[in-house]
């Protein structure tokens, strides 16, 4: 198995309050990777310092191999963040300008995209089941469509990884089934290896093949299915969690 | 109807006003769309403490407004990223100081009169140096402005994706911020502070109410800047008024109308075709 992100002994805080503490961990090409734990464990700092939006205190990165101080390739990065934080609703964009964003840097200064390129931004909505909306403005859409706008407009680069930092929040459970199946296609249909942070434990112990819990007392590797029981989320969230066991399928709900 | 051109002050105005109305909403699309709609009120007192500086210290107060101005934006971009949830914190801010420092140096100009012709800048008495400064600043910020007319999008839209999709934010910001600076110290002086600021955002606002995509919305934005611009001169010039006041009122009544259209008018008629 090809190593696509390798990442060794990061360390990460502010001041001499370390959130992330000697994190070691790889992800393979074609793995679905969901990253669990509370809030404030640095799930969402862990994706943005893999991104280089942020820097590390110590320790080494390296995506597709080449370390990520003098990584290029960002546009085989893809990077899908929460809606609310990114996005203006009343921008006035049409669903394909936005996805068509993705390939300026590729077209280059003073051209426009033309018709193969505009072919792209199509084929990239028709995979997330939105080209019939493509002329509309992206603020008119719902939450659950803007977010498969988003996953188009990383796609349509082609990437070789997804990173998404919780996607599915402020979104209706319909929506959010809708994308994890469009992740789960993506996964295993077109072999693309996703990284996805949540707390919605149930549904990525069913879509992912490896899990990286965060908590207190650091890092560590789960294989989801081995399951997930209530003594496994106290020692991850680091208080009594209960977890209610629904009549449906593989599905755990609520944490309490 | 057109005995207004046979005055070569009208005929500079229609020159001066027309390509002001070009450049400015390609500059005032980005600025609202980033939600920094007072940066041009900002700026544009900025630039005053230039002009006050220049004429107190005895420089050319048009260089004195630019430079001020460009130091003013990039100040505002500096305080933004102190502050990234609260943007309007950093117009506030450098707003203050222009204001404070315009004061403070205008009690060093000896020719009071002098400092109010830049204070106020009037469309309908333009110099000839200010109308080929127009004239360049205008083939520059076109020229720009079609250049990195995508880039400024996606930097507008999402700053983070655009970075990752490998665009080069640093240096379109630095142009971004430069362009802005000198097309509002420039036509500040020219047409007036309020003209200047007001046409940065109210063809841009009318525009957004369409609900276009950005490329329309760009090009209705100047469309509406154009009509403002030239009507406002028209009826100032007739009815005897203050162009500067009249332009801007102008945009003020079309705003108003498309508000009432939109959200009146255009429900009204869609309840009548659902009972019919």
């Amino acid at each position: 198995m090809t190593k696509i992100i390798e990442v060794s002994h990061l360390n990460f805080g502010y001041n001499d309050n370390l959130i992330l503490k000697d994190i070691s961990f790889s992800v393979d090409k074609g793995d679905y990777l969901g990253i669990i734990g509370a809030n404030g464990t640095g799930k969402s700092t862990l994706i943005k310092l893999l991104l280089k939006i942020m820097d590390p205190l110590s320790g080494e990165m390296k995506l597709l191999g080449e370390n990520i101080n003098v990584f290029k390739r960002w546009d085989k990065i893809g990077y899908v963040s929460q809606k609310a934080n990114s996005f203006n609703n009343s921008f006035p964009a049409t669903v394909e300008e936005v996805v068509a964003a993705n390939l300026y840097s590729k077209i280059g200064l003073l051209r426009f995209p033309n018709k193969s390129h505009m072919e792209q931004v199509y084929h990239a909505l028709e995979l997330v089941g939105m080209k019939d909306y493509s002329k509309r403005l992206i603020g008119n859409l719902s939450g659950g469509q803007q977010q498969r706008v988003f996953i188009a407009r990383v796609l349509v680069n082609e990437p070789e990884i997804l990173f998404l930092d919780e996607p599915l929040v402020g979104i209706d459970a319909r929506s959010e089934e809708a994308v994890y199946g469009l992740l789960a296609k993506l996964n295993q249909e077109l072999g693309l290896t996703i990284v996805m942070v949540t707390h919605d434990i149930s549904a990525i112990t069913i879509h992912a093949n490896k899990l990286l819990c965060l908590g207190e007392n650091g890092m560590f590797m789960h294989d989801p299915k081995e399951g997930i029981n209530a003594e496994f989320a106290t020692e991850l969230y680091g208080y009594s969690v209960n977890l209610h066991n629904h009549d449906c399928q593989n599905c755990y709900k609520g944490v309490s | 109807m057109l005995d207004i051109f046979q005055y070569t002050f009208m005929q500079r105005a229609f020159i001066t006003g027309i390509l002001i109305a070009i450049i400015t909403p390609c500059i005032g699309v980005v600025v609202v769309l980033k939600r920094l709609s007072m940066t041009g009120d900002a700026l544009s007192h900025n630039s005053l403490a230039g002009v006050a500086a220049g004429l107190a210290f005895e420089f050319n107060p048009i260089l004195g407004a630019v430079l001020f101005s460009i130091a003013a934006a990039f100040g505002i971009e500096r305080i933004r990223k102190s502050f990234p949830k609260y943007s309007e914190i950093a117009i506030a801010i450098i707003m203050s100081t222009g204001i404070g420092l315009a004061g403070i140096l205008s009690g060093f100009v000896k020719n009071s009169a002098n400092f109010n012709s830049f204070l106020f800048g009037s469309i309908v008495a333009i110099s000839d140096f200010e109308l080929y400064m127009v004239i360049i600043l205008s083939i520059v910020v076109i020229l720009a402005f079609s250049l990195l007319f995508k880039e400024l999008f996606y930097m507008t839209f999402d700053e983070e994706s655009a970075r990752l999709a490998g665009i080069p934010i640093k240096t379109v910001n630095f142009v971004f911020t430069l362009l802005t600076a000198v097309t509002i110290s420039i036509s500040a002086r020219t047409v007036g502070t309020l003209v200047i600021s007001s046409l940065m955002v109210l063809p841009v606002a009318t525009a957004m109410q369409l609900d276009r995509s950005y490329k329309q919305t760009v090009a209705i934005s100047i469309l509406f800047a154009l009509f403002f611009m030239i009507s406002g001169l028209y009826i100032s010039f007739y009815a005897n008024f203050k162009p500067g006041g009249t332009i801007v009122l102008v945009g003020v009544l079309t705003l108003i109308c498309v508000l009432f259209y939109k959200n009146v008018i255009s429900k009204v008629l869609g309840k009548r075709v659902i009972k019919a």
